[in-house]
């Protein structure tokens, strides 16, 4: 097989405390893929990302990553956990936060090496960190953080990368540096999944997408998001289709301090 | 009297050395969990494992026991129990701690008032007796707080990231919630070790100060723990000397040399002002 399945998920149901967020999900993802999942607040984005991860078992159906059930191959998963999840006054620098991600392979008795150190100054080079590698996490701006998190992820030498929200809150230059950092990645042969509602920034950057909203709603290329049925049904009664090519999509974020903000949506403008 | 001699007299009472010494290992032991435990979000568990020990120590005196199992027994199964009802029982953490914690305290009073004759050294375990510690206390206690800074060395890199990342610690395959346990207990030992020194009222203060001043001065977890440790082992020597010539409480005496500090670093240092260091 010249494309072998990274991810496998058969009829999965998965959820917290007995309310399902995701039912009955199918989905398979090749190797080297950049896959974005889209779909609203709520819609179990997150927590699909989390059951690829190993870090919530699924209630029902099958689960294969790296052709082993999830948590077989951590060791070959990095995850980066959505920006506001993370203390960012923690005393760790940028430096820190990568040599984290050898720390797995380390186990307990072997403390990082020379090795270690190299592979993650390579990573931090390669995200553009080099110069601020002894900076505290918290002086960073939105999208060095993001690049901080990205070169653990790369200092881990994963073969997938779980990223939920990574162009959140990011400006377009920065988000355009970081999606092409993971277009790369995925050219090297890596697969990397990344949950994100900025519509926008999935179909510019992605060479696919997948809409959740509890169930899976949309399973294919970017063109999938000019498609007002597919983001209807993703969305459910927050979108609003404006005649032929305009689509208003009411997604008020639920970390968003604003309250009632919306974000406007227009397939026919996008370059 | 000479400054020089209110250094050297009280050395020469082998109690005050004793004191000294289990003073330093306790405040060592307390600056390094302590430092995970802020960076946790577990003070407010240091109090309520501290107090929960408080029914292990009075069953252990009932039966004759050794206190420190029955302290050790006490505060590692409230740990296990907090940690098991919070992953499992739809409540949050300060919920399931407020809850056994106060049991656990009721407890130890409901067995105290049972005693037939009031016992004075129990009073002890809820403010210290630091000057009371005696050559097998001092070498019970060094033991278990050489296990416990042991096993922090030993699972260093594993703790740091679990407490920073945990979604991405356990999804890179780290025993994230055995971690959780582990920590848990170790701060139940670390609070076990630190009971005769200053008892069971004042220990979080030992755990939380010290790695809260680090936590002031330092942008690094390394530099933050290094001066929690300072901190630790200085101000229990200051304390009790301060208590010496003072003639006031030992224990309280070094908790209160600590929040001097711990005030002193607040006011002098104005953190998160702009700063030239980058």
């Amino acid at each position: 097989m010249i494309n072998p399945a990274v991810i496998e998920l058969r009829a999965v149901t998965a959820g917290y405390d007995g309310v399902p967020a995701v039912e009955g999900v199918s989905l398979v993802i090749p190797r080297g893929s950049l896959v974005a999942v889209f779909g609203p607040n709520g819609g179990g984005k997150t927590t699909l990302l989390k059951v690829i991860a190993g870090l919530l078992r699924p209630w029902r159906g099958d689960v294969e990553v790296l052709g082993v059930p999830p948590g077989k191959a951590a060791h070959r998963i990095a995850y980066v956990p959505q920006a506001e999840l993370v203390d960012w006054s923690f005393p760790v620098s940028v430096r820190d936060v990568a040599m984290m991600g050898r720390y797995p392979a380390l186990g307990v008795l072997r403390q990082p090496g020379f090795e270690d150190r190299a592979v993650v100054a390579a990573a931090l080079e390669r995200v553009g960190m080099t110069s601020n590698a002894t900076t505290q996490i918290g002086r960073l701006s939105g999208g060095q953080r993001r690049r901080a998190f990205l070169a653990r992820a790369i200092a881990a030498e994963a073969d997938l990368y779980l990223l939920d929200e990574p162009v959140t809150g990011v400006d377009v230059p920065t988000q355009e540096d970081l999606m092409d950092l993971l277009a790369t990645e995925a050219q090297a042969g890596r697969t990397v999944v990344a949950t994100t509602h900025d519509l926008a920034a999935a179909s510019r950057h992605f060479d696919r997408v997948v809409g959740v909203n509890r169930q899976l709603q949309a399973d294919g290329p970017v063109s999938l998001l000019n498609d007002a049925d597919v983001l209807a049904r993703t969305y459910g009664g927050h979108l609003l289709v404006i005649g032929e090519r305009g689509v208003l999509l009411d997604d008020a974020h639920h970390h968003d301090s604003a309250s009632g903000r919306e974000q406007h949506y227009h397939p026919g403008n996008r370059a | 009297m000479n400054p020089l001699d209110a250094v050297l007299d009280p050395l020469a009472f082998p109690f005050f050395v004793r004191a000294l010494v289990a003073a330093m290992v306790v405040g060592v032991v307390c600056a390094v969990v302590g430092s995970f435990m802020v960076l946790r979000g577990l003070a407010f568990m240091g109090d309520a494992l501290s107090h929960s020990a408080f029914p292990g120590v009075v069953a252990a005196y009932l039966l004759n026991g050794p206190f420190y199992l029955g302290a050790a027994i006490a505060a590692v199964g409230t740990a296990l129990a907090i940690g098991w009802v919070t992953r499992n029982g739809r409540l949050r953490g300060d919920t399931a701690i407020g809850v056994l914690f106060a049991g656990m305290f009721a407890l130890g009073i409901f067995l105290f008032s049972r005693i037939p004759n009031y016992v004075g050294d129990l009073f002890g375990f809820l403010f210290g007796e630091i000057l009371g510690i005696g050559p097998d206390d001092l070498v019970a206690l060094t033991v278990l707080a050489v296990l416990v800074l042991a096993a922090v060395a030993l699972l260093w890199k594993q703790l740091l990231y679990a407490t920073f990342d945990p979604l991405g610690a356990a999804s890179a395959g780290l025993p994230v919630g055995k971690l959780d346990y582990l920590f848990l207990g170790l701060i139940a030992l670390t609070i076990v070790v630190s009971l005769q020194a200053v008892g069971i009222i004042l220990v979080v203060a030992m755990l939380v100060t010290p790695a809260a001043i680090g936590q002031l001065v330092a942008s690094d977890f390394r530099r933050l723990v290094a001066v929690a440790v300072v901190v630790g082992t200085c101000s229990p020597v200051a304390g009790l000397y301060l208590s010496y010539w003072l003639d006031s409480a030992a224990g309280a005496t070094i908790v209160l040399v600590e929040t001097a500090l711990f005030a002193l670093v607040l006011v002098t240092r104005r953190r998160g002002a702009p700063s030239y260091e980058t």
